[in-house]
């Protein structure tokens, strides 16, 4: 390459900004088109996503983490028979199917006793959040979970389950609190989020506004040691003013925000 | 009353016309999650069959949604203009199609229509209508809107400039407005998503975009896209709103979940206007909606979500609003599964939106977990693009790092102007030119910073500083 050739791609010169969000940026142009480097990556970025989407939950994999940590584990099947039926069918979702249901019931000694708090764990639409980070979420919960005192539910695996899927977990272990850990939506740069739910007083047909949820757990996001900071906040004060959800959240949110109006494009 | 179709020696039997509405409607995930959609193809054909021989005067006796349950419905019933709609009084819903592709139907006759359609008659005739019957007809419909920008006029295509950003970051927000700016982005508005709903964070939002606005003089408005009570406390704490925004829905119920209704919206409006911040008109509400928001909200009365949908964009009309756009693809696979079905509705949308008078941008996007990916979206966006579409998203190649979805990018609204011949809004232009962002009407060939924002990034800490 003797020659100088004029570039093919037309670079940004301000790809210094990038240092300032995850935002795609400064990706350059080939005449007005997106160029083949950044193409490709976002193809793979949306390939990982979708795969994440798909994957099946690996219930043997998340069984024998939580057998290390000590706890055994209840696997479960939502009524949703496969992904394409849990992806057309959000009411299938959030209920147990037969054999489930049944064995659930089937295995609780005393109706009467009842536990303090149900952990589940639910493939959601991220089975790659799930492998990830519900297990290792669990090293840093569980041990906080100890000074409690509270009594522990078996912790369920449900495969092809919704968030709501935990309240007849919940209903049928007699639960006084739910804690669903779930594969959130996955976004383009973050295909392996998780998020916990926390419902107190589950029941069939508790809404979304009965509940708090902690998202963005994840290598980039949110911490182990952050997020369990948070829901112990959560689980302690639902416990204590028995409640969750929309009246819950409103106290939590104290922390103070740094507002700032300037940046660079205003300040002189 | 009951509606039927005989097809050979089988007699398909709709029992009102919310359901004959229901199971003419093209295949959708929503309306079969929420059992309402046709059970065989042959039942949807009949149903549209029988629609397609419904006088249009029919709507105006028959509502889908009781009138004394719904303030939508009363609406759209007492706002019904009949001179306007005395050209296609004596129509079905199939001449009505017929009349709407003739060639005396013309931009003029469809503007003057739009106050005598209902959204129920439009959303009728969409659902007998094809894809290239969708773009033909909005192609021929006129809708032009004004604040410091024009928008709408024939052959100009313009984007909101989104750059949103996880945790509201100044810089981070400064950063992908100016990516945008530099790929001539933002003649429909710079927009924000925010991540908090905290009253004094969207203030800081509103006041740093006016400040690029009026320093950099960008002939356009900003919008920071939170809820309309937000906004309402906003104007009263001085903050310098120029677009006032909301999330809308098609019943009474649905925009209850959305925490408002007319009352508070005209409220809204009111308050927006006396700030009197337009230079060259008083279009400043900007409507956001998607087929699915009434069903999701449990609020659809046993009505298809593609009617739904059209009945939100009565709402829209009654405050002129500057911007209205379908969030097509956002809602999830449980109510539009697959490219297939977008792209369908997101041309629905923009048709029945047009046909009702209304300024249609559209948000071509979609979710990782629907079946869909980019392809999908160059198909619809190339559609909108032919059908006349008023704007559509721009955002830092295509990933939407708050909102975690995938929309179009800076490139796709570059794409479309190229293969389209489409250019930004008129004083937008001139002002991409002024600063040396376009050269002879299009993208610049070098990568120059203009001199403006050189000064600006010259202003941030070195890298290894930082």
């Amino acid at each position: 390459m003797s020659r100088k050739t004029p570039a093919l791609v037309t670079e940004d010169p301000w790809g210094t900004l990038r240092r300032f969000t995850d935002a795609r940026i400064a990706l350059g142009r080939s005449g007005v088109s997106l160029p083949t480097h950044p193409h490709l990556a976002f193809q793979l970025a949306h390939a990982q996503a979708r795969d994440a989407v798909h994957l099946p939950l690996d219930v043997d994999a998340v069984a024998q983490g939580l057998a290390a940590l000590g706890y055994p584990a209840i696997r479960l099947h939502s009524a949703a028979r496969d992904r394409r039926e849990y992806l057309q069918r959000p009411d299938l979702g959030r209920v147990l199917d037969a054999a489930s249901a049944q064995a659930l019931s089937a295995r609780r000694p005393d109706p009467a006793a009842g536990v303090d708090l149900a952990i589940v764990i639910a493939d959601g639409l991220s089975a790659t959040a799930v492998h990830h980070h519900a297990v290792a979420l669990l090293h840093t919960l569980i041990p906080a979970l100890a000074d409690t005192g509270w009594s522990l539910a078996p912790i369920a695996i449900v495969e092809q389950g919704r968030v709501a899927v935990g309240d007849p977990v919940a209903v049928a272990l007699g639960a006084r609190m739910v804690a669903v850990l779930i594969g959130e939506r996955p976004g383009l740069s973050s295909p392996d989020s998780l998020g916990v739910y926390v419902t107190y007083a589950p029941r069939r047909g508790s809404t979304d506004a009965e509940r708090n949820c902690i998202s963005n757990i994840r290598t980039a996001g949110l911490s182990y040691d952050a997020a369990t900071h948070t829901l112990m906040y959560l689980l302690r004060e639902a416990m204590r003013r028995r409640i969750s959800g929309v009246r819950l959240k409103d106290e939590t949110a104290t922390a103070q925000r740094i507002v700032s109006r300037g940046s660079f494009l205003t300040d002189d | 009353m009951a509606y039927t179709q005989t097809i050979g020696s089988t007699t398909y039997r709709f029992d009102s016309l919310r359901q004959l509405m229901a199971q003419a409607t093209p295949a959708r995930a929503g309306d079969v999650v929420a059992g309402l959609a046709a059970d065989t193809d042959e039942a949807r054909v009949a149903a549209q069959m029988a629609l397609a021989e419904v006088p249009l005067k029919r709507f105006l006796t028959e509502a889908l949604i009781p009138y004394e349950d719904d303030e939508i419905t009363r609406l759209i019933i007492d706002g019904h203009d009949a001179d306007a709609f005395a050209p296609v009084a004596h129509l079905t819903v199939g001449d009505f199609r017929d009349w709407l592709l003739s060639d005396p139907a013309g931009a003029a006759e469809l503007a003057a229509l739009a106050p005598g359609l209902t959204p129920e008659m439009v959303a009728a005739v969409s659902k007998i209508m094809r894809i290239q019957d969708l773009i033909l007809v909005a192609k021929k419909c006129r809708v032009v809107t004004r604040f410091r920008s024009t928008l709408g006029l024939d052959g100009r295509l313009a984007t909101r400039l989104q750059p949103n950003h996880p945790t509201d970051d100044p810089t981070g927000i400064a950063a992908s407005v100016l990516d945008g700016l530099l790929y001539g982005s933002g003649d429909a508005v710079i927009g924000i998503n925010p991540a908090s709903d905290n009253i004094s964070a969207v203030m800081a939002l509103m006041e740093m975009l006016d400040r690029i606005i009026e320093r950099y003089a960008i002939p356009t408005q900003s919008c920071v896209l939170t809820h309309v009570t937000t906004h309402l406390e906003a104007i009263r704490r001085g903050a310098p709103v120029d677009l006032v925004f909301q999330s809308i829905a098609g019943t009474e119920a649905a925009n209850r979940s959305f925490g408002i209704d007319l009352a508070l919206l005209d409220e809204a409006h009111a308050a927006a206007l006396a700030l009197g911040r337009g230079t060259l008109g008083d279009n400043l509400m900007y409507f956001e909606t998607g087929q699915g928001s009434a069903l999701s909200a449990n609020a659809n009365h046993g009505v298809d979500q593609q009617t739904c949908e059209t009945r939100a964009y009565a709402v829209a009309r009654r405050y002129r609003p500057l911007l209205v756009n379908t969030v097509v693809g956002f809602i999830g696979p449980e109510y539009l599964f697959d490219g297939r079905q977008i792209i369908r509705a997101g041309l629905e949308d923009h048709f029945c939106g047009k046909l009702l008078g209304l300024p249609m941008g559209c948000d071509v996007c979609y979710t990782n977990h629907a079946e869909a990916d980019q392809n999908d979206m160059d198909v619809l966006l190339t559609l909108l693009g032919t059908a006349g579409c008023h704007y559509i998203m721009g955002i830092p190649g295509s990933d939407d790092i708050m909102l975690n979805y995938q929309t179009t990018s800076f490139h796709d609204a570059l794409y479309l102007r190229r293969v389209l011949g489409l250019r930004p809004a008129p004083e937008f232009e001139t002002w991409l030119a002024r600063m040396g962002i376009f050269e002879a009407g299009q993208q610049g060939n070098g990568n120059a910073v203009p001199d403006a924002f050189r000064r600006a990034l010259a202003q941030l800490p070195r890298e290894t500083d930082a």
